[in-house]
This record gives C-alpha cells, sequence and structure tokens, in this order.
C-alpha cells in the first residue's frame, strides 16, 4: 500500500515523540549519574566523575550485577527447558485441557508480583515433604523461572505451529533416529524462537524487583535490590544513578546482537518451507 | 476416559497439597502454641558464655547507624571493629520499625537495633533472646537512665542494649516558612499557607505526634500518655491526622525520600530526624530544625539479638562495640542524638554535643515520649480500653486514604 | 493456522525405521552388531509409539510445577485468608473466618483502594496503547530492516534500566524544583508535581515504565496483518483511515489485548511506584504494608485475592478475544 506522504510524516512525528518519552527519563538519569551534588536537585548542580568512579569501585553493586546475571543465566535455562517442553506438548500432540496449559502458562506474570512473591516465599520456606528449601539464588532463579516460562513457551508455540511437520515426517523417514530429526531440523527451525524467548525472559529476570524481594531471603542481592536499598541510604543514593548508567549502556551490544540473530530466521530453510506449505 | 482420569489425578493433587498443608498447619498452631507457653517459662535463652568470633555478623539497622566509611571517610565505626574481632559486618537497612520486625521475623539476621514501638513485639514474638549483659563490659557505663527501660525489660530480664536515645524534630526550609516556627501547629494548622508541601512520618506510630499535639490543643481530652489512648482520645486523634492529610504534600518513610522532597521543595516544613537535617546543610539546602516547645515523641533504639542468631558471639562483640565510648560517640553525633555511654561525651568532636541533645539531662527527657508500642492495657486506672497496636495499624491506613 | 498440525486427527504418529546402513537387512530393531546406543536413544526407543507417555514427559516438569509448585503455594497462601492475625501475640488465630473480607467489604477505604488502583490500570493500559500504536507501526510497516532493527533495540533497551532508578529519575522530573516545572513555567503552566494525591505522577510513571511491554506484542501483532490485506483494502476504495478503522484495527486488537494483559497487571500489583511517587495508597502499597506490619498474612492474602480475582476474569476475557495467540 502506498501510504501517503501526510500519513508517513505522522507516524514519523508520532514514534518520534515516543521515543522522545521513552529517552527523556534515561538523558535525565545519565545526567545526573555525572551530577557533583548528593541530591537530585534542578538544576543540576554540577558535573563530576566522582560517583562514576565511586560505582566502579563499589564492591556490593560489581557483587549484585554478577548475582543478578547468575540468577538471570539460571532462570532463562530453566525457562527455556520447561517453556519448551510445554510448548512441544501442547504443539505437536491433542488433549484434554490443552487450552488450560496456555492460561496456566501466563498466570505467573498475570498476576500481581506481590501475590506471586507471597506464595512463592511460603511454598520455599514450608515445601511440604522436603522441609522447606533454603533461600539463595536458587529459589530466586526458580522463581523468575516461574514467569519466564510464559515469554519461552509462547515464541515456540508460535514457531512450532509454523513449522511444518512435513519436514519431521521426511527427516524420519530418510532414516533419521528422533534424536537426528530434532538436532538437525526441529532445533534449527526453533532456535530462533528460542533465543528470542530466552533474551526477553533474561531481561525480565534481570529487572524484577517484586517477586525477588520475597524470594531472596534477606542474604543475597539481585542488581534491582541493591539498587532499592542504596537508594534509600542518601550518600550512596547517587552512586545508583552510575550503576544504572552502565547497565543500560552494557547491555546495548548483547541486545542488539540477539536483535540480528533473532532475525535471521526468513533465511532458514525449515522455515522458508513451512511458508511455502502456508 | 481421559477426562476422568485427568480428574482424579488433579483431585488426587489438591488432596495432596491439603493434605501436606493441613499437617504443616497444624504442625504451626502446635509449635506456636508450645512457643508462647515456652516463652512464658524458658522462652529463648541467653548466652551464657562468650566464645570466639564466627568471621561474621548480619544486622538490622536503621540508616545511619552502622557506617563504614562507604558515606564519607570518617563516618566509620565499623572497619575498627572488623579489624579487631574479625567479625565481618553486613547490614540490611530498615526504614520503619515494622519492617524491622517483619525481617527479624524470618531469623535470617542476627540482630537489630529496634526502637521502642518494635522491641515488645520482638519480645513476645519470641524473635530475640534476652541479652546476658555480664558478657558485656561496656555496659557498666550505660547511663542509669537507659537501663531497665519498659520498652527493653521485661520480668526482670534485659533484652538489649541501648544505642542512644533522641527526639524527633521540626524541620522548616528558611527560605519558604516565616516565621520560623517553634510549635507544631504549624504542621497541625488546616489552613496552612504551605498546604501541599507538610510532611508527615509514614509510620502508624506518628499518631502518637498528633495525640501529643491534642494535648496543648485540647486539654479536655486529659491525655497523658501518649501511647496508650482510649477511644476518644483515640478518635480525636485519628480526626486530626485526617484533617492534616489535606495539607500534606507527601509522606516520608525512608531518608532518601524526606532529604529528597527538601531539596527539590516538595516539602517546606514537617518532623524529622536530626542525620537528615546535617545532611541536608551538608548539601547546603537553606533548613533548620527545632524542638518545640510542646515537646516531642522520640526514640530510644535498643540492639537486640536475634533468637536464631547465627553467630551470636560476634553480636555480643558488635553490642559491646557499639555502646564502648568511641564508637557510640562517633555513631551517636553523627546521626544527632543522646549517646548512651557516659564516656562518650568526653570523645565526641562537638564538645557540645552531649549539651546539645541533653544527653545528661533526665529531666529533658522526661518531656520527650519514647516510641513504645501500644497495647490494650492502659497501664493506669482506665483498665485495659486502649487502642492496641493493631488498631493504630488499621486507622493509619483509613487516615492516608 | 496450523497447517500439518490437524491433518492427522489425534495423535501424530512418529515412525521411525532403522536406517538401513546400520544394521543387518531385515532385523526388527535398531539395536544390532554392536552398535551403540546413546541414552537419549534409549529413552527415544521406550517411547516410541507411546503417545501419552511422550505427552506425560514432555508436560511433567512444566505443569508439575506450575500446578502443584505455583498453583499449590497460592492456593495455600489464599488459604491464610481466612486465618486471622493477632498482633499483639504475634500468632496467626487458625479459625476459618471471613472477617478479613468482611472488612475489606465494609471499611471505605479498602474499595477507594481498589477503585483507584483498576482505574489507573485502565488508564495507563489506554495511555500505553495509544502511544505504542504509532511506533508499532512505523516498525512494522513503513521501516526498513536497518530501521527496524535500530527501533526494537531502541524499544528494548530501557528494559535493562533498572525499574527503581527510572522512578527516580520521574521524581526529579515531577518535583516542585524539578524538570517539568521548569521546562511549563515559562509558559506559566504548572506540572503535577509530586504532592496532594500525585494521581498524574504515577499515571505518567507507570505509562513510562509499562509502554515496551505493549509496544513489542503490537508490533508483532501488525507485523503478522499481509500488507495484501491492506492492499486489498485501499484498491476497494477505502481511505487510509478507513483502512486503519475497518482493517488494521480489529487485525491488531488481539494483540493490543494482549499487550494489556501485561499493563494492567503490572499496574495491579505495584506498589513501589506509589510509595516513591506520590502518598497515594494502592493495592499493592496495602498488602506490602500490611505484610511488613509484622507479618499480618492472613489480611494480606484476603486483600491479594482481589487483584488476583481481577486478573483471572481479565485474562479468560482476554483469551476469548484471542490475545493469547498474539503474547
Amino acid at each position: 500500500m502506498i501510504y501517503s506522504r501526510s500519513l508517513r510524516w505522522l507516524l514519523r512525528g508520532g514514534t518520534a515523540a515516543t521515543l522522545a518519552f521513552i529517552y527523556f527519563p534515561l538523558f535525565i538519569l545519565a545526567l545526573y549519574a555525572f551530577n557533583s551534588a548528593r541530591v537530585q536537585r534542578w538544576p543540576i548542580d554540577g558535573l563530576s566523575l566522582e560517583w562514576v568512579r565511586r560505582a566502579a569501585q563499589n564492591e556490593g553493586a560489581r557483587d549484585a550485577l554478577f548475582t543478578s546475571l547468575k540468577v538471570g543465566l539460571l532462570a532463562t535455562g530453566i525457562a527455556l527447558l520447561l517453556g519448551s517442553l510445554a510448548a512441544f506438548g501442547v504443539a505437536r500432540y491433542r488433549f484434554f485441557g490443552r487450552d488450560a496449559v496456555s492460561f496456566l502458562v501466563v498466570i505467573p506474570i498475570a498476576l500481581p508480583g506481590i501475590a506471586t512473591g507471597m506464595a512463592l516465599n511460603s511454598a520455599f520456606r514450608e515445601a511440604p515433604l522436603i522441609g522447606g528449601i533454603e533461600f539463595g539464588t536458587m529459589t530466586i532463579a526458580i522463581g523468575h523461572a516461574t514467569f519466564c516460562i510464559v515469554v519461552v513457551y509462547n515464541n515456540v508455540l508460535a514457531r512450532l505451529r509454523r513449522t511444518s511437520l512435513n519436514l519431521e515426517e521426511a527427516s524420519a523417514d530418510l532414516g533419521a533416529t528422533p534424536v537426528q530429526t530434532f538436532r538437525h531440523v526441529t532445533f534449527p527451525a526453533i532456535r530462533t524462537a528460542l533465543l528470542a524467548g530466552a533474551l526477553l525472559a533474561f531481561a525480565l529476570s534481570f529487572d524484577e524487583i517484586i517477586v525477588t524481594t520475597f524470594t531472596t531471603g534477606g542474604g543475597v542481592k539481585t542488581l534491582p535490590i541493591w539498587i532499592f536499598q542504596n537508594y534509600s541510604r542518601p550518600n550512596q543514593g547517587p552512586i545508583v544513578n552510575a550503576v544504572g548508567l552502565f547497565a543500560i549502556l552494557l547491555s546495548i551490544i548483547p541486545v542488539y546482537l540477539a536483535q540480528r540473530l533473532t532475525e535471521e530466521e526468513v533465511v532458514s530453510p525449515a522455515a522458508g518451507a513451512a511458508a511455502a506449505t502456508h | 476416559m481421559e477426562r476422568r482420569r485427568l480428574f482424579v489425578a488433579l483431585f488426587g493433587a489438591l488432596a495432596l497439597i491439603a493434605a501436606g498443608c493441613g499437617d504443616d498447619a497444624n504442625d504451626d498452631a502446635a509449635d506456636d502454641t508450645t512457643e508462647t507457653t515456652a516463652a512464658e517459662a524458658a522462652g529463648p535463652e541467653a548466652l551464657k558464655e562468650l566464645g570466639d568470633g564466627e568471621g561474621q555478623v548480619d544486622l538490622i539497622a536503621w540508616a545511619g547507624y552502622v557506617e563504614d566509611g562507604s558515606t564519607a571517610k570518617e563516618t566509620d565505626w565499623v572497619t575498627p571493629f572488623e579489624e579487631a574481632t574479625g567479625c565481618k559486618v553486613n547490614v540490611t537497612l530498615g526504614n520503619t520499625s515494622d519492617e524491622m520486625v517483619n525481617l527479624m521475623k524470618q531469623g535470617n539476621h542476627d540482630g537489630v537495633s529496634a526502637s521502642g514501638d518494635a522491641t515488645l513485639r520482638l519480645i513476645a514474638a519470641g524473635d530475640v533472646a534476652p541479652v546476658n549483659v555480664s558478657l558485656i563490659p561496656n555496659y557498666a557505663d550505660v547511663f542509669a537512665g537507659l537501663k531497665d527501660k519498659p520498652h527493653n525489660t521485661v520480668d526482670g530480664k534485659n533484652y538489649g542494649v541501648p544505642h542512644g536515645r533522641g527526639a524527633n524534630l521540626l524541620m522548616y526550609n528558611t527560605s519558604v516558612v516565616n516565621p520560623a516556627p517553634d510549635s507544631w501547629g504549624v504542621v497541625w494548622d488546616p489552613v496552612s499557607k504551605y498546604k501541599g508541601k507538610v510532611t508527615a512520618y509514614d509510620s502508624p506510630i506518628y499518631i502518637a505526634d498528633a495525640a501529643l499535639w491534642l494535648k496543648t490543643a485540647k486539654p479536655e481530652l486529659k491525655i497523658d500518655n501518649v501511647y496508650e489512648l482510649d477511644q476518644a482520645q483515640f478518635d480525636a486523634a485519628v480526626e486530626l491526622l485526617k484533617t492534616q492529610r489535606t495539607i500534606i504534600g507527601e509522606y516520608w518513610s525512608d531518608y532518601t525520600k524526606e532529604i529528597d522532597a527538601f531539596a527539590k521543595g516538595n516539602s517546606v516544613v514537617g518532623t524529622t530526624w536530626q542525620v537528615i537535617a546535617n545532611l541536608l546543610k551538608a548539601e547546603n539546602a537553606p533548613i533548620e530544625v527545632t524542638l518545640p516547645k510542646e515537646g516531642s515523641t522520640g526514640w530510644s533504639d535498643t540492639w537486640m539479638i536475634s533468637a536464631k542468631a547465627k553467630h551470636p558471639n560476634c553480636m555480643y562483640m558488635w553490642m559491646n562495640h557499639i555502646i564502648s565510648p568511641e564508637a557510640n560517640a562517633k555513631a551517636t553525633e553523627y546521626f544527632g542524638e543522646a549517646p548512651s555511654n557516659t564516656k562518650a561525651c568526653a570523645l565526641t568532636t562537638d564538645k557540645e554535643h552531649c549539651t546539645k541533645f541533653h544527653a545528661e539531662d533526665e529531666d529533658y527527657f522526661k518531656k520527650v515520649a519514647f516510641w513504645t508500642t501500644p497495647e490494650k492495657d492502659c497501664g493506669d486506672d482506665r483498665g485495659a480500653v486502649c487502642k492496641d497496636y493493631s488498631e493504630w495499624v488499621s486507622a493509619w491506613t483509613t487516615i492516608k486514604g | 493456522m496450523g497447517v500439518g498440525l490437524d491433518d492427522h486427527q489425534g495423535l501424530i504418529p512418529y515412525r521411525y525405521r532403522p536406517p538401513a546402513t546400520l544394521i543387518g537387512r531385515g532385523a526388527a530393531g535398531p539395536i544390532s552388531l554392536g552398535a551403540r546406543m546413546t541414552a537419549v536413544a534409549h529413552v527415544g526407543k521406550l517411547l516410541r509409539g507411546k503417545r501419552r507417555t511422550q505427552l506425560a514427559v514432555l508436560l511433567a516438569a512444566p505443569m508439575g510445577w506450575l500446578v502443584f509448585a505455583y498453583l499449590g503455594s497460592l492456593a495455600v497462601m489464599l488459604f491464610n485468608g481466612l486465618w486471622r492475625f493477632d498482633l499483639g501475640t504475634q500468632i496467626v488465630i487458625k479459625e476459618l473466618g471471613l472477617s478479613n473480607f468482611e472488612r475489606l467489604w465494609n471499611e471505605a477505604v479498602y474499595r477507594t483502594i481498589t477503585q483507584r488502583t483498576l482505574g489507573m490500570a485502565a488508564l495507563v493500559t489506554l495511555t500505553c496503547a495509544i502511544l505504542a500504536f504509532p511506533i508499532a507501526f512505523t516498525m512494522a510497516k513503513l521501516a526498513g530492516p536497518r530501521a527496524r532493527r535500530y527501533l526494537l533495540v531502541a524499544v528494548l533497551l530501557p528494559l535493562w534500566a533498572s525499574y527503581v532508578v527510572k522512578v527516580y529519575a520521574w521524581r526529579t522530573i515531577l518535583a516542585q524544583e524539578g524538570v517539568l516545572n521548569w521546562m511549563l513555567s515559562p509558559l506559566g503552566l504548572d506540572g503535577p508535581g509530586t504532592g496532594g494525591t500525585g494521581l498524574t505522577g504515577i499515571w505518567l510513571t507507570l505509562t513510562y515504565l509499562w509502554l515496551p511491554y505493549m509496544i513489542l506484542p503490537v508490533y508483532a501483532g501488525l507485523e503478522r496483518i499481509p500488507e495484501s490485506l491492506i492492499d486489498a483494502s485501499s484498491d476497494l476504495g477505502a481511505s487510509p483511515f478507513t483502512t486503519f478503522r475497518k482493517v488494521v484495527l480489529p487485525l491488531a486488537f488481539p494483540a493490543v489485548v494482549a499487550g494489556s494483559i501485561f499493563t494492567f497487571s503490572l499496574t495491579l500489583g505495584d506498589y513501589i511506584t506509589p510509595r516513591l511517587v506520590s502518598s497515594s495508597q494502592f493495592i499493592g502499597n496495602v498488602i506490602y504494608d500490611q505484610l511488613g506490619v509484622a507479618g499480618n498474612l492472613p489480611f494480606a492474602a484476603a486483600f491479594a485475592s482481589v487483584p488476583m480475582v481481577i486478573m483471572v476474569v481479565y485474562l479468560l476475557a482476554a483469551r476469548r478475544l484471542g490475545a493469547f495467540e498474539s503474547l
């Protein structure tokens, strides 16, 4: 469709406005990372590298960052596993309660974080038959994985639905074992969906604070928790801005790369063949 | 066929869960009742002997109580402790007494700096153990007026060592608030010219501040103990607070929020702690503090040890350290409160510190109504008709709206 | 939808035939002549043909976790709502009763708070949808591959900046002597500020925070609309606006509903933003405060059931509107 000139400009304007809205507070955040004063006053008191320097040396921040990365990877891994399993089950089989699975998987992320947090907290504390699980990195990861399952599940399910079974059948006909079929036919087809799901799951886990508060047991500090606690200490507050800025800058490359990788789907032969059979 | 099997499976699962949890519930109930009777009988035991340090100590504290030099190089009374005892200090900040009580309940920390509105709850719940003060040498030098207080001594047993004591003050923006106020009236006036820029402490315990004002404003209510309010007094206080809500800009529960609010001009007058005023002055904010003529509510924090402490020896060492003359002088001078150790006064940087904070003036502190947990038993001839803390909590939600 | 899936009614057979090169001719199974099988292949052989077992193996872990651990613990937590908590003695009194729910119903403040939270959730959802559309449409239909990539990165990046840091940035923007007032004062206007109820500030902040969660599904949904449909519509003589109204919008609607699941539920449960940007109480605040107040779990659980019920109803409605295919 030939979009009229005015429509194009209207859309461009809307896009620019939204982007400005999105990045303006981030600009403020970046600005105050270089604040020379302790309090965030406007206009800014002055610029200084003090907080950036302190943030780089801050052990607590570094530990928290590594903890967040650890938790994120764990949670993403668990979510990938559980989400794909569920997606395969729903995509390839017919059974009573199939619709319920999609509903069930979305509940953890749809319910208020505080409810999920409270529930998981008591589940870990009083797990029947095993007498409770020790709070720590694992409990946080499990908590995150619970609501990250849905993003993996949806991505993989959507891809599986678009991937024709004919390819898998052809593979089996040619003598491949189920494992070989999976490795050479199915997996390449869903690979980018897995990556997209993993990326979003990681992002969700990295920035999560509410459920984390309830599943950390007070000892382990992920980055959001460290930030939240340190904002309460007025003299640590500005360091947090610097840390926040670091986080964004650090993530530009991975996010960009991941985006490029998940785009390659249009070139993959499996999906191409699937598209052809539609 | 499949459908039925699925239902049976689900039902069975639910039954399992119910059974499992029912057992837990029964266990909990049994535990709870045995614990309460046990608490009356024996309860958590005080440490008998001090052993070697365990290498770390996990504390819950008010922001500013446990400083390790990260705020400012000189503000450090943790590093000397760590070096002397080998106990690494980890601190979780609590913003309100309620948060601290809840954190202690989870049982992951060794100790807490609890204010009077938390101590009795902690003791009642069995979350803290009595303290064997003979294991704490520095306790001998604590002000007599701070020993064996009702908020931390129950049935003759000490449940902690005092950190210091201080009052809630009135802070105001000198460039906006004129004339300089000397009365709490400025935050209670419904037609205040600072409407929308008044602040108050976001905790149910603030109801006591309303009661304090009513002592002056409505003497017919005969309010004596601001923490033990009967129905009429309580209702009046709640009414006053609801009226105040209309002039409140924002409530504050953590440090940063109040500092932020005063620095940015969101708040120009309201209740505060000395340490917040000190931090704002360091940032050249135009503020001043004063203790109004009606007196004030205040707090005296007690370092308590958890009944589930994993590092009891280090905790005892910390308790001894924080009330030692040097550390106590530094900590209380930084926070802006009167020290608990008589020998600390000689060691403060500002030689007038103890005078300013009335450290040795017991008559002064008689005018300060220290935070404590409101209980049903009024403690006087009214009997058990007063409002307990759970009603304060419910009322607070209604007040904020 | 689902080409290849519906061709076989019921269970889909996996036909496994051993590679002719691996075994002797006519052998019955794959094992023979000392060929080793991996553990996975063993499992594969075990499951061959047993559809139900295959399904059970696939679903055991995820469903087991979600149903038993998650839903189970939710149920237990909600069950707490039927008990009472005595603040004085710090014990949960395990007598079944509806006192918590009665209190929630009778005391006006809780109804007010619930209404306020619901209203804000709806408002934020609406604003997010409106703001998301132009950029999502540009990304889906107008932009070239390169521009689309950059736009996607640009939208995803803020998700990595910490929630708390973003809210504090908004505090600076909204403050009395903050950025917004500074920009508006030459025009003689006054910004919303954080004083009073601070609801405008909350609205702005929450819209800002949840915007990426709305943009992504809407973008995906718009991308799925075949260009041919839009072409056909304009070929038939519809103005761009009519095409938008009658073709694009209805097709994108499930995606908008999908995005709204996030914005709605995130607003419903949030307690950090209201606390930092205002002095208003939202459902999340009350629950969190009740928990923090020496752990009055029964009352907190009772109040938590309110947004949970709301969300379940919302999810059911969303599913009917086809949102689940667009998540």
